[in-house]
C-alpha cells in the first residue's frame, strides 16, 4: 500500500507531506546511509565542540 | 580535606562525581548518595519497552564502579538539606535514609563542604488521577518506559497486545503525555514509532490502531518550542517533519491535551480550546509529569526554608532570573550559567534538579485556565555538560579558594545532539538524528527562529539508528569509567 493513501484517512494527514518511494528507499539504503552516517557524525561533533 | 556530596547518580550526578573525583584525586572526598543500586542508560529503555533489549543491557551496578574510582557510595535517598548546620555546629549536612547496603530504613547525617543536587525527577504519576497508584508509583491502567523495570513491564504488556492482534482482535494503543505539564515528549515519540516498527515486523500493524496524545501545542514542539532546520534549501519547522512522520506511519494525533483522568482502558482529556474528550485504549504508555525529588531544607534553628531553596515544583533555585515576566520579555540571559544556588554558594544543582526560569515553549492555557504546555527538557547532553561544568567549578573552588572562577554552561549558549529512535534493526532500523543550537532559543541573537540554522538540523534514516546504537555502547562504556572514558564527550 502506498503511503499516499494515508492522505485520505483524515484532514490532518491530508495537509501533511509524505516521502516518495525514492526518499523512503534512501532512508535504509546502506551505501547512502553510510555516507549520511559520516556526514551526521561530523555535524554532531561540531555542535558538541561548540557546546563544551 | 574537602568533602563533595553529590545527590543522585543519573547523567548529571554521575558526570559531576566522576569528573570531580578524577580532578581532585585522593586528597579530597567525593560521596554519591542515590537510592538506586544500578545505573540506567535511560535512552535505551525505549528498546527494552518493545522487547528489543533486556534490562541487563541498559543497567549496571554502581558500587564496583565507584569503588574503583575511590568514590564513597551510599545507597540512600536524600531527605533534607541543612545548609547552615545545626545547634552547636556550623557544618552543613544532608540527612539521608538508606535504601540498600543492608542499612534499609536507617538515617544518617552526612556533612559536606560542597553539595550538588542532581536528584533528577520524581515521576509524579499521582498528578493525574488513575495514572498513579496513589502511593507515588505507577498505577495499573497504563505503562511507562521511564525506568528499566517499567520498560520491562511495558514490553510484556505490549507482547500480549500483539498476540491478541495476531488472533484477530483489533487493539488500540495510545502513547504520549499523561498530564498538561509534562516534559520528555521525545521519549514518547520514540516509543510510539518503535511500537509501529515492531507491529509491522510482527505483521499485526493492520490490526492495531496507534494514536498519539500530547500536551504540545503542535507536533514536533518537544518542549523546546519546536525547531527550524535547513533542509534542501528551505528552513523548515520541525512541525512539518513530525506531521509527515505520523502521517506516513498512519498515526493520528491529539495535541494540546491535558490528560486529567485515567480509568481502565480510557483516558479523559481537556484540550487547549477548552473542549473535553476521552480516548479508549487496550494499551497506553503515558509519560508522567516530573517534580523535584521532594527534599526539605532547614536553617540552623530548624526552621523550614524549603521554599527559599526550592521552587513549588521541588526544583532548586540557582543563578537564573526567576522574576515572573510575560513571554515577550523572556530572554536567553534568564537561564542559569553556573548552577550555583543563589543563597548558599557551596550548593549547586545539575540536570533536571535545577529550577528553570520559565518554560521554553510558548505558554498556553485552555479557556478554563488549565495550563497546557510542555515543560523544558534538561536531560541527556545538557545534563552531562552542566554536570561537568559544576564539577569543574567545585574543583576550582576547593583548589583555589572561594574567589575561583565558576565555569559556565548556559542552555541558551549550548547546543544538543539528539537521536530519536523510530525502530530498531541493523539494516531496517531508523532514527531521527538532530542537532539544535542553542537549546534555549535566543531571539535577539538569531531573529526569527531563535537558533542558528547552520547548526540546527535533522534527518531520519538508518544512519541515525547506527548512531543511537553506537551511543548506547559508548555512554555505558563512559559511565563504567573504562579506558578512555574522559575522551567521550557528554
Amino acid at each position: 500500500m502506498s503511503v499516499e493513501e494515508n492522505f485520505a484517512k483524515n484532514s490532518e494527514f491530508n495537509l501533511s507531506m509524505v516521502p516518495s518511494k525514492f526518499a523512503s528507499f534512501m532512508r535504509t539504503c546502506v551505501i547512502w546511509q553510510f555516507i549520511r552516517f559520516v556526514a551526521i557524525n561530523l555535524k554532531m561533533i561540531i555542535v558538541v565542540r561548540k557546546s563544551h | 580535606m574537602a568533602r563533595l556530596v553529590v545527590l543522585g547518580a543519573g547523567v548529571a550526578g554521575h558526570t559531576t562525581a566522576t569528573f570531580a573525583k578524577k580532578w581532585l584525586g585522593n586528597g579530597h572526598e567525593v560521596v554519591v548518595v542515590t537510592p538506586n543500586s544500578l545505573w540506567n542508560w535511560i535512552p535505551s529503555n525505549i528498546w527494552v519497552g518493545v522487547g528489543g533489549m533486556s534490562k541487563e543491557d541498559v543497567v549496571f551496578p554502581l558500587a564496583p564502579v565507584y569503588q574503583k574510582a575511590g568514590i564513597d557510595f551510599r545507597q540512600a535517598k536524600a531527605v533534607s538539606i541543612h545548609p547552615e548546620g545545626k545547634d552547636g555546629s556550623d557544618t552543613p549536612y544532608v540527612t539521608v535514609e538508606y535504601t540498600g547496603q543492608n542499612k534499609e530504613g536507617q538515617t544518617e547525617e552526612i556533612t559536606y563542604d560542597y553539595l550538588v543536587n542532581a536528584t533528577g525527577p520524581k515521576l509524579n504519576f499521582d498528578a493525574t488521577p488513575g495514572l498513579g497508584n496513589g502511593e507515588g508509583g505507577i498505577g495499573s491502567n497504563t505503562v511507562s518506559v521511564c525506568t528499566a523495570d517499567h520498560a520491562v513491564h511495558a514490553s510484556q504488556e505490549l507482547k500480549q497486545v500483539f498476540e491478541k492482534a495476531k488472533r484477530g482482535e483489533r487493539q488500540k494503543i495510545l502513547v504520549g503525555t499523561g498530564h498538561g505539564m509534562c516534559t520528555c515528549q521525545g521519549a514518547a515519540f520514540e516509543y510510539i514509532h518503535n511500537i509501529h516498527h515492531e507491529a509491522e515486523k510482527a505483521g499485526v500493524r493492520d490490526n492495531v490502531d496507534i494514536k498519539w496524545i500530547s500536551n504540545e501545542a503542535f507536533l514536533g514542539d518537544f518542549g523546546m518550542g519546536g525547531m527550524h532546520m535547513k533542509v534542501n534549501g528551505y528552513v523548515v519547522s520541525s512541525r512539518i517533519f513530525a506531521e509527515s512522520l505520523y502521517t506516513e506511519r498512519n498515526i493520528p494525533w491529539i495535541i494540546g491535551a491535558h490528560v486529567n483522568k485515567i480509568e481502565e482502558g480510557k483516558a479523559h482529556y481537556e484540550l487547549l480550546d477548552g473542549s473535553t474528550g476521552e480516548e479508549e485504549f487496550d494499551f497506553a504508555m503515558l509519560i508522567p509529569p516530573f517534580a523535584g525529588a521532594g527534599m526539605k531544607a532547614y536553617d540552623k534553628a530548624g526552621e523550614d526554608i524549603t521554599s527559599k531553596i526550592f521552587n513549588p515544583g521541588g526544583f532548586m533555585f540557582v543563578d537564573g532570573d526567576y522574576a515572573p515576566k510575560p513571554y515577550d520579555e523572556w530572554k536567553a540571559a534568564d537561564w542559569p550559567r553556573t548552577y550555583q544556588n543563589r543563597d548558599y554558594k557551596n550548593i549547586f544543582a545539575a540536570g533536571i534538579a535545577f529550577a528553570p526560569p520559565h518554560i521554553i515553549s510558548k505558554p498556553a492555557k485552555s479557556p478554563n485556565g488549565t495550563p497546557i504546555n510542555p515543560t523544558p527538557p534538561r536531560t541527556g547532553m545538557p545534563s552531562g555538560i552542566i554536570g561537568k561544568a559544576v564539577a569543574h567549578s567545585i574543583v576550582d573552588l576547593i583548589k583555589n579558594g572561594s574567589s575561583a572562577h565558576l565555569h559556565e554552561a548556559s542552555m541558551a549558549e549550548m547546543g544538543a545532539a539528539c537521536v530519536a529512535s523510530a525502530g530498531k534493526g541493523l539494516t531496517g532500523g531508523q532514527a531521527a538524528a538532530m542537532t539544535i543550537y542553542p537549546v534555549v532559543p535566543d531571539f535577539d541573537k538569531y531573529p526569527g527562529t531563535g537558533r542558528d540554522t547552520e547548526y540546527t538540523f535533522g534527518e531520519i534514516g538508518l544512519a541515525g539508528h547506527w548512531i543511537k546504537h553506537i551511543l548506547h555502547h559508548l555512554f555505558i562504556w563512559k559511565a563504567k569509567l573504562k579506558p578512555g572514558w574522559t575522551l567521550i564527550p557528554e
